[in-house]
């Protein structure tokens, strides 16, 4: 049982979280054993458990209509039907939705990324009156949920002709209290000496900046980056409450609108869809996992 | 002292060393500013402003037509005599109840789990931590389907080990929020169990290593050294947690609409009800402004109490 709660490597820090793990040399008595025995059948238990909706909506993409529901439940396909894909694909606004969606992932992550990490810098290397209290009230508002405000700021874009265009979602989405609290807490474990010498080569703010902390911040970068682009894909509310007019649609609130519209909705074709709206989010995944877990790691150690 | 008193003339002259002094001072903070602006510019309207509006709606009858009286205290007093409302509020604290908890447990077990030399615990980081990332949507939609009483998965699975009555999950008012609550737990588990797995790995081998000796057992030493060393993680984790449960909106939006009935209705959605679906503004914004203290209060008090604890 001991092997479950010691920590197996030294207080390394989070590059660590991704390094594989050393194995282990010392003898394994009958209670250790028992004790990985019962690590993996949990471990196995519980990855069946994760996965099991996703396997679940990847073979029913594949059926039959009338297969999504059968008894006795089936979990394969007879036959894949790969047909459901171009069928959703080419008979739904499933290009229109994911053009939008892609439109403004792309958008709000640059201009976060821009915007976040410039105030950031402001937060972290400039002094100047009303900085940390100014800062606070950015925290402040990470507790505040939106669900709270999201009426009088709906009234006051609404107000500013913004509402029913993409610039709202770009607008909401862009300017984050998290992105410049995680690149200034990133941009604080980088020397300040390595500034200072820039500026007695007579190097402005702004290109300290841009020259010396953005290439230096590029994990913390990629990690913001990714977390903002794959909250901004997923989101559903801002456009629910935004995006009335269905060629502005996402792809959530297109398949959303799929299930309602339809008294008697063809689910292979609905789980088809909903693949294709998880796939690219899944290759993001993969290729960045490690900057998505340190962006989360960070987020909660310094919180 | 004397310098206190002395008239402000007798004060000696600013020197040109001082003014450039002051004069770098003022720059300084006007390239500060400079760099904050973009982001706060976007900030404040965003959301400083509509936080700001909000306190003054909720005191008004704000309609769809934009007109506005101040009615004082009338909303909030018509809040308490709402049935919805309190069923709403119920039902987000018993979700929280449920959620919370569950989390914290599930989360730091799977952490601790994770936190061993077993093969494959890279794999199940990953697994895990890909409800987080999907799509409320795309999740809400896929496990309606699979809570489905008759056909679903879920039911298949529980039939199959012996439970021949089955609930009806969605179907049921008892059910349906143990059913979102099960949904709910199942995506955030990674994204918690992460931050504690970070916790974890700031704990000194050492004094895991130094109870042992002392002869200290697995619980002894989980007690002693794992839930101390984790405290900041687990303050951290259930601040979030509780912020996150009060305000629990798209992924019941998608999975109930708030029923059966208003069995699963919460605050979020009456808010969401009362203003765009009914266009009550300044009502809902009432219940915003409860939402908004609940938030608030619930995580002053967790860091007075922490701070005690620390302390």
């Amino acid at each position: 049982m001991s092997a479950l709660l010691a920590p197996e490597t030294e207080a390394e820090g989070l590059r660590k979280l991704g390094d594989p793990r050393p194995r282990d040399t010392r003898p394994v008595s009958t209670g250790r054993h028992v004790a990985r025995v019962i690590g993996y059948v949990v471990l196995v238990v519980a990855s069946v458990g994760v996965l099991m909706p996703f396997f679940w909506m990847v073979t029913s993409s594949l059926k039959e209509p009338n297969d999504v529901f059968s008894i006795p439940l089936q979990w394969l396909p007879d036959v894949p039907q790969w047909s459901n894909y171009a069928e959703i694909w080419f008979e739904s606004g499933m290009l229109t939705w994911l053009r939008n969606t892609l439109i403004l992932s792309v958008a709000v992550t640059f201009l976060q990324l821009l915007t976040g990490s410039f105030a950031a810098y402001g937060f972290a290397r400039m002094r100047f009156p009303g900085r940390d209290w100014l800062f606070l009230v950015y925290i402040a508002t990470i507790a505040v949920p939106w669900q709270s405000y999201m009426i009088p700021q709906f009234i006051l874009l609404s107000n500013l002709k913004v509402s029913n265009t993409l610039w709202a979602i770009i607008l909401l989405q862009a300017f984050g209290a998290f992105g410049v609290f995680l690149m200034k807490q990133y941009y604080e474990t980088i020397p300040e000496e390595l500034s200072e010498a820039a500026r007695l080569d007579g190097l402005s703010e702004y290109a300290i900046w841009r020259r010396i902390m953005l290439p230096l911040s590029v994990p913390a970068l990629a990690s913001l980056g990714l977390l903002t682009f794959v909250n901004t894909w997923n989101d559903y509310l801002g456009p629910l409450i935004y995006l009335r007019d269905p060629s502005l649609w996402t792809v959530q609130l297109g398949l959303k609108s799929f299930v309602s519209n339809l008294f008697d909705t063809n689910y292979a074709l609905l789980f088809a869809g909903l693949t294709i709206s998880v796939i690219p989010i899944a290759i993001i995944f993969t290729l960045g996992q490690r900057y998505f877990v340190e962006g989360i790691a960070t987020s909660g150690l310094k919180g | 002292m004397t310098t206190a008193v002395a008239p402000q003339t007798d004060a000696p002259p600013v020197t040109p060393r001082q003014r450039r002094r002051s004069r770098m001072k003022l720059r300084n903070a006007l390239i500060g500013w400079s760099f904050i602006l973009p982001n706060f510019a976007g900030f404040a309207l965003l959301t400083l402003v509509p936080v700001l509006i909000l306190f003054y709606m909720s005191f008004t009858n704000w309609n769809v037509f934009g007109k506005a009286d101040f009615i004082g205290i009338a909303n909030f007093q018509r809040l308490i005599g709402d049935g919805s409302f309190r069923t709403a509020v119920v039902n987000t604290l018993y979700y929280s109840v449920m959620h919370i908890p569950l989390t914290l447990v599930v989360s730091l077990g799977l952490a601790l789990l994770l936190n061993t030399k077993l093969r494959g615990v890279r794999f199940f980081r990953t697994a895990a931590f890909f409800p987080y990332i999907t799509s409320i949507v795309a999740i809400a939609m896929v496990w309606n389907l699979m809570f489905s009483p008759d056909y679903g998965p879920v039911n298949e699975i529980l039939r199959f080990i012996g439970i021949q009555d089955p609930p009806g999950w969605l179907t049921s008012t008892e059910w349906a929020m143990p059913a979102v609550v099960i949904v709910s737990t199942w995506r955030d588990m990674g994204y918690y169990m992460i931050l504690f797995l970070a916790g974890l790995q700031t704990i000194p081998r050492e004094l895991h290593e130094a109870a042992r000796v002392d002869g200290a057992n697995v619980w002894q030493r989980f007690t002693n050294v794992t839930l101390p060393g984790l405290r900041p993680t687990t303050f951290f984790v259930t601040v979030m947690l509780t912020i996150n449960s009060f305000k629990i909106f798209d992924l019941i939006l998608v999975m109930t609409d708030g029923g059966p009935g208003q069995a699963t209705l919460v605050l979020s959605q009456f808010i969401y009800r009362k203003g765009f679906e009914e266009s009550q503004f300044g009502y809902a914004s009432a219940a915003s402004v409860a939402l908004f203290f609940l938030c608030l209060i619930v995580t002053l008090v967790q860091f007075l109490i922490n701070k005690r604890r620390n302390a």
